[in-house]
C-alpha cells in the first residue's frame, strides 16, 4: 500500500490521461455470457482501426482476445435490446445519446434498449470516459454494431421467407417485405436462437442528414429515477451485513507516521482497526462509530517544510520535475528571436493559473466485497478498467478475479480517474471479512484526490503595424500541453513545455491545460490587438485561416453584437476562443464592474460552438452551459490555498464554487456541421470563457488581469 | 446520550435505533435506506441533503436526529403521490434541469419549501432562495426555469393551496 502516495506524484497532466492499459487482460467467457443473456442474437463488434482500438479495445500486450472488441449488443427473444459498453455515465448524458444512436441504426424505440455500462465483467474493455471521446468513438461503434445487427435480422428474415434480402426493409422493430407487405418482429426472429455474430465494423451508416432519432433532443432515458431519488449512485450502494470504514489521513502531504496508538479505538465495541504499512483504517457497523474510532486514534506525523501557495509560481519555474526532460520542445518553425526583434511591435507577458479542485458533488465512494479471493467493488470512477488494474496490482491478484461496477455517478470532470477509495474499501473489507463501504468526506475529497495543475505561461509575440503576427514564443511551466499550440498563422514559433515538480497532487481536469493555455494565448492576443490599436475580432480574423474557427468567432460576434458602443459605465466586452478535443468554440462576455466596491459581475455570455454533426442539441446546450458555469469559478474565484502540505480551504464553506447568483445570461449558437463526424462537447466550451472575461474586464477598466482566478476577493483597481 | 426510536418520515412512523446527536442524514440513508437524500459537504453548505421538516427546508447533514422529535419529515422519496410526480419533479424532467443529478433531490426539496412560502416566486426570488444549493455541473439556468414551471403547475393544480393548508 505504500506505493499509493508515491504514485500520486507520478500523475501528470496530459500523459496522465493516456494511462497505459494493464499488462494483462483476460478473455470474457462468451458462452457463459450468452447464458446470462438468454436466447437471442448476440452481435460483437470488432474493429481494426488502431486509434479507436487504443481507447476501447486496448493495445495488445499479453492480449488474450484474438481481435479487438469495441462493444457488443444482444437482441433477446422478448425484443429487448441490451447494449454493452465500457463507457460510463457521469452526468454528460451519454446513456441517452448512445441509446439514441442504437435506436437510430437498429430502428427500434429507445425504450426497448437497455445500456449496460462500465461493468468490467460484462462490458468490453475501455480505457476510460474522458477526453471527450465517447461521441466520436463509442457513439460510432454502437452505431456500427446496431447497423450490423439490423443486417443480421434482414438476413434471417430473407432466409425464413426465402426471398432476396434486397426487398426487405427494417423499421419500427420489424422486417417488412416491400413486395408482399408481410412483416416479422425482431423478437420473433430472435426467438429460440443462440446466434452469435461477429461483425467487422465497416457497415453503411445512416448519414447525419437523414437521422431521425439521433440529432433530436431526446429526454434523458432514466430521468424519472433521478427526480424521485430512486437511482443509486456509488455512495448509495448497500450490501447485507455491510460495515462502514474510515481511513486515518496524514497530517500533511508526504508526512510519515512517527507514532501510532490505536488502543483506545480498539476498545470501542464492534470496532476493528486495520493497519498495513502506512495504511491505517477502522471498520465499524455504522459511520458514526467508525468516525468515533478514528478520532480515538492517536497519531503523530513527521513532515518536511513544503512551499505555500503564495510562492507557488516561482517554485514551479525553478523546480523541474524529477526524471523528466527539463524542457519539451512542442513546436518550432522559422526563427522566433529574429522575428521578434524585427517586428514593428513586440511584447512579453506572464500569465498564471492556480490549483483548483473538481468538487464533484458526490465525493469518492466505494463498496467492496470479497468472496474467497475474488473481489467485487462498486465505485465512482471514470476508468472502471483502470481501477480494476489498480486493485489487481494492490492485492496481487489477477484481473479476472476483480470486478468493478460503476453505477452512474455524481460527476467527475476528470477528477475521478483513480481508484484510491476502491483500494481502501477493499483493504478494509479483506480485514473485516465482510463488505465495507467507504465514502470520502468533503474534506478528504478536497485534500486526498488531486487538483487541476497550476501553471505559469510566458508569452512573447511580434506583430506588424497592419496586424500581421510574425513571431510567437510560448512557455508553459507545469500546467500541461493540451491546447498549447497556437491556431493563428504565425511563421516563426517556439513553443515549450517545462514539467515541474508539483507541490500538490495533480491530474486531469475538464479540458486539461487547454483552459490555461487558451487563457494566456487569448488574453495576449487581446493585448497585442490593443497595442496596435486594432479591434480584437479583426486582429484574430486577420491571422486565422481555419474555416471552422473563423465561423465560430464570426457567429459569436454576430450574436453578441460585437462592436456596439458601451451603454453604461463599468461595462466591458471581451472575447476568446479556440480549438480543443475536435470542437471549436468562441465566447463573448459582457461584464459590469462596480469601481466603488470592486465587484466584477459577468452579465452575459454568448458561446458559438461547433463539434461536427450534432447528436442531441438540447443536451449539447446543457453541456455548453455547464462548461461556462464551471469555467466561471476557475476564471473568477476558485483557488486552492495551501501551506506546508496542508490544504487551508478544503471545505465548501471556504472554497467558493459558482452558485445561482453568479450565473450570467447564457446564449448559445450551435453550428451543426452534418458533413463532419460528431465530436464530444464536455470540455472544449470551457476554454474560451476565462480570456473573454479577462478581456472584458480590461475593456471596462483598463486593468489587465493575468492570473486565474482573476477576482478572488473582488477587483482591486490600482 | 439519549436514544431516539421513532421518526415520522414520508407519512409513516418508522422505528429507528440511534443516538440523538446522529445526523438526520445518516439515519435516513443508513437506517431507513432513503438514499435519495445526499451527502455533499457535511456542513450545510451545498444543499444536497435538504429535506422538509414540517414543510420547512432543513439541511439534514447538520440536523441532529434528536432535534426533529415527532415533526413530519418529507424526503424526495415522499414527494410524489404514488405514481403521480410532484409538479416540481415533472418540471425538472421537462426542463432537463440536471446533468449528474446528484444535487437534484436537494434542489427539488429546497424549491418545494420555497413554493410553500411563495407560490409565485419571481426569478430573483428563486435565485435568492436557492443560493445555498450547489449544482457543480452548472445547470442553474434550467433549474430556475424548472422551479418557475413547477410553481405554475402547482398553482394551476390547486395543490399549492392544499399544501399550504397542511
Amino acid at each position: 500500500m505504500s506505493g499509493m502516495v508515491k504514485s500520486a506524484y507520478a500523475l501528470e497532466p496530459e500523459r496522465y490521461e493516456l494511462t497505459a492499459p494493464p499488462a494483462y487482460r483476460f478473455e470474457v467467457d462468451r458462452r457463459g455470457f450468452v447464458k446470462f443473456l438468454g436466447a437471442g442474437i448476440l452481435v460483437v463488434c470488432v474493429f481494426k482501426d488502431t486509434t479507436v482500438a487504443q481507447e476501447s479495445g486496448g493495445r495488445s500486450r499479453g492480449e488474450a482476445l484474438p481481435r479487438e472488441i469495441g462493444a457488443w449488443m444482444h437482441l433477446g427473444e422478448d425484443g429487448r435490446v441490451t447494449v454493452f459498453t465500457g463507457k460510463v455515465e457521469v452526468g454528460q448524458n451519454i446513456r441517452t445519446s448512445l441509446t439514441q444512436a442504437v435506436a437510430e441504426e437498429l430502428r427500434v424505440t429507445t425504450t426497448q434498449i437497455e445500456m449496460i455500462m462500465g461493468d468490467t465483467k460484462l462490458t468490453p474493455f475501455d480505457m476510460g470516459t474522458f477526453g471527450s471521446r465517447t461521441t466520436p468513438t463509442m457513439n460510432l461503434q454502437l452505431r456500427k454494431v446496431a447497423a450490423a445487427a439490423r443486417e443480421v435480422l434482414i438476413g434471417l428474415a430473407a432466409a425464413q421467407w426465402n426471398v432476396d434480402r434486397e426487398h426487405l426493409v427494417a423499421d419500427a422493430g420489424k422486417i417488412t417485405d416491400a413486395a408482399t407487405k408481410r412483416s416479422i418482429a425482431y423478437a420473433a426472429l430472435a426467438k429460440g436462437r443462440q446466434l452469435s455474430e461477429t461483425v467487422a465494423i465497416d457497415n453503411s451508416l445512416v448519414p447525419a442528414a437523414q437521422w431521425t432519432v439521433a440529432g433530436q433532443s431526446l429526454p434523458r432515458v432514466d430521468g424519472r429515477d433521478f427526480v424521485t431519488g430512486k437511482h443509486r449512485y456509488p455512495s448509495d450502494q448497500k450490501l447485507p451485513d455491510m460495515q462502514h470504514g474510515k481511513i486515518l489521513r496524514p497530517a500533511a502531504f508526504d508526512a510519515s507516521l512517527a507514532s501510532l496508538d490505536t488502543k483506545e479505538a480498539e476498545r470501542i465495541p464492534s470496532v476493528s482497526v486495520v493497519r498495513d504499512g502506512s495504511f491505517v483504517g477502522v471498520v465499524a457497523p455504522t459511520v458514526e462509530t467508525a468516525s468515533r474510532a478514528l478520532a480515538a486514534i492517536k497519531a503523530e506525523w513527521k513532515s518536511e517544510p513544503q512551499p505555500p501557495n503564495r510562492e507557488l509560481f516561482e517554485y514551479l519555474k525553478k523546480t523541474p520535475a524529477e526524471g523528466d526532460e527539463p524542457v519539451e520542445a512542442v513546436f518550432d518553425s522559422g526563427s522566433s528571436p529574429q522575428a521578434l526583434a524585427a517586428a514593428d511591435h513586440h511584447s512579453q507577458q506572464t500569465y498564471t493559473v492556480s490549483y483548483i479542485a473538481h468538487v464533484p458533488l458526490e465525493p469518492r465512494a466505494a463498496v467492496a466485497q470479497w468472496s474467497g479471493d475474488e473481489l467485487t467493488v462498486w465505485t465512482g470512477t471514470q476508468r472502471p478498467f483502470g481501477v480494476r488494474g489498480e486493485l489487481s496490482e494492490a492485492f496481487r491478484i489477477p484481473e479476472d478475479k476483480v470486478r468493478v461496477l460503476m453505477p452512474d455517478m455524481g460527476s467527475g470532470y476528470g477528477g475521478k480517474h483513480t481508484g484510491e477509495t476502491a483500494i481502501e474499501a477493499a483493504r478494509l473489507a479483506r480485514a473485516a471479512k465482510r463488505p465495507v463501504k467507504l465514502v470520502w468526506t468533503r474534506e478528504e475529497e478536497f485534500t486526498w484526490a488531486y487538483f487541476r495543475p497550476a501553471g505559469v505561461m510566458e508569452v512573447s509575440g511580434g506583430v506588424q503595424k497592419d496586424g500581421t503576427l510574425t513571431a510567437w514564443e510560448f512557455h508553459n511551466y507545469n500546467s500541461g500541453t493540451a491546447g498549447i499550440r497556437t491556431f493563428y498563422e504565425i511563421p516563426n514559433q517556439s513553443i515549450r513545455f517545462h514539467p515541474a515538480r508539483s507541490p500538490l497532487r495533480q491530474g486531469s481536469y475538464r479540458a486539461l491545460a487547454a483552459t490555461a493555455n487558451h487563457f494566456a494565448r487569448e488574453s495576449f492576443m487581446d493585448e497585442l490587438a490593443h497595442s496596435i490599436g486594432m479591434d480584437p475580432l479583426e486582429f484574430r480574423l486577420k491571422n486565422l485561416k481555419n474555416e471552422r474557427l473563423r465561423a465560430v468567432f464570426e457567429a459569436a460576434a454576430q450574436k453578441f453584437g460585437w462592436g456596439r458602443a458601451k451603454s453604461a459605465t463599468g461595462q466591458g466586452f471581451g472575447m476568446g476562443g479556440g480549438y480543443e478535443k475536435l470542437g471549436n468554440v468562441a465566447t463573448c462576455a459582457e461584464v459590469a464592474v462596480d469601481r466603488k466596491s470592486g465587484k466584477a459581475k459577468v452579465v452575459r455570455v454568448v458561446t458559438a460552438f461547433e463539434c461536427g454533426a450534432i447528436v442531441n442539441p438540447d443536451n449539447l446546450r446543457n453541456q455548453i452551459a455547464g462548461s461556462n458555469i464551471m469555467g466561471l469559478g476557475g476564471a473568477l474565484f476558485e483557488a486552492i490555498e495551501f501551506e506546508n502540505g496542508r490544504i487551508l480551504n478544503g471545505r465548501l464553506s471556504k472554497y467558493r464554487v459558482p452558485r445561482f447568483s453568479d450565473v450570467p445570461v447564457l446564449e448559445t449558437v450551435l453550428l451543426d456541421r452534418k458533413d463532419i463526424p460528431s465530436a464530444g462537447a464536455g470540455e472544449c466550451p470551457i476554454v474560451g470563457l476565462a480570456p473573454a472575461i479577462g478581456n472584458a474586464i480590461f475593456d471596462a477598466t483598463g486593468v489587465r488581469l493575468r492570473s486565474l482566478p482573476m477576482v478572488p476577493a473582488g477587483l482591486k483597481i490600482s | 446520550m439519549a436514544d431516539v426510536s421513532r421518526l415520522n418520515v414520508n407519512g409513516s412512523i418508522r422505528t429507528i435505533e440511534t443516538d440523538e446527536e446522529v445526523s438526520l442524514l445518516s439515519v435516513l440513508r443508513d437506517q431507513l435506506d432513503l438514499t435519495g437524500t445526499k451527502y455533499g459537504c457535511g456542513e450545510g453548505a451545498c444543499g444536497a441533503c435538504t429535506v422538509l421538516v414540517d414543510g420547512q427546508w432543513r439541511r439534514s447533514c447538520i440536523t441532529p436526529v434528536g432535534s426533529v422529535g415527532e415533526k413530519k419529515i418529507t424526503t424526495i422519496e415522499g414527494l410524489a403521490e404514488g405514481e403521480h410526480l410532484h409538479p416540481l419533479q415533472q418540471a425538472f424532467l421537462d426542463e432537463a434541469a440536471m446533468q449528474c443529478a446528484y444535487c437534484t433531490s436537494g434542489m427539488i426539496m429546497t424549491a418545494a419549501a420555497l413554493l410553500k412560502k411563495k407560490p409565485n416566486p419571481s426569478e430573483a426570488e428563486i435565485v435568492e432562495f436557492m443560493e445555498g444549493n450547489v449544482c457543480r455541473c452548472g445547470t442553474y439556468p434550467r433549474i430556475v426555469a424548472a422551479i418557475a414551471k413547477g410553481a405554475k403547475a402547482l398553482r394551476d393544480s390547486g395543490m399549492a393551496a392544499k399544501e399550504s393548508g397542511r
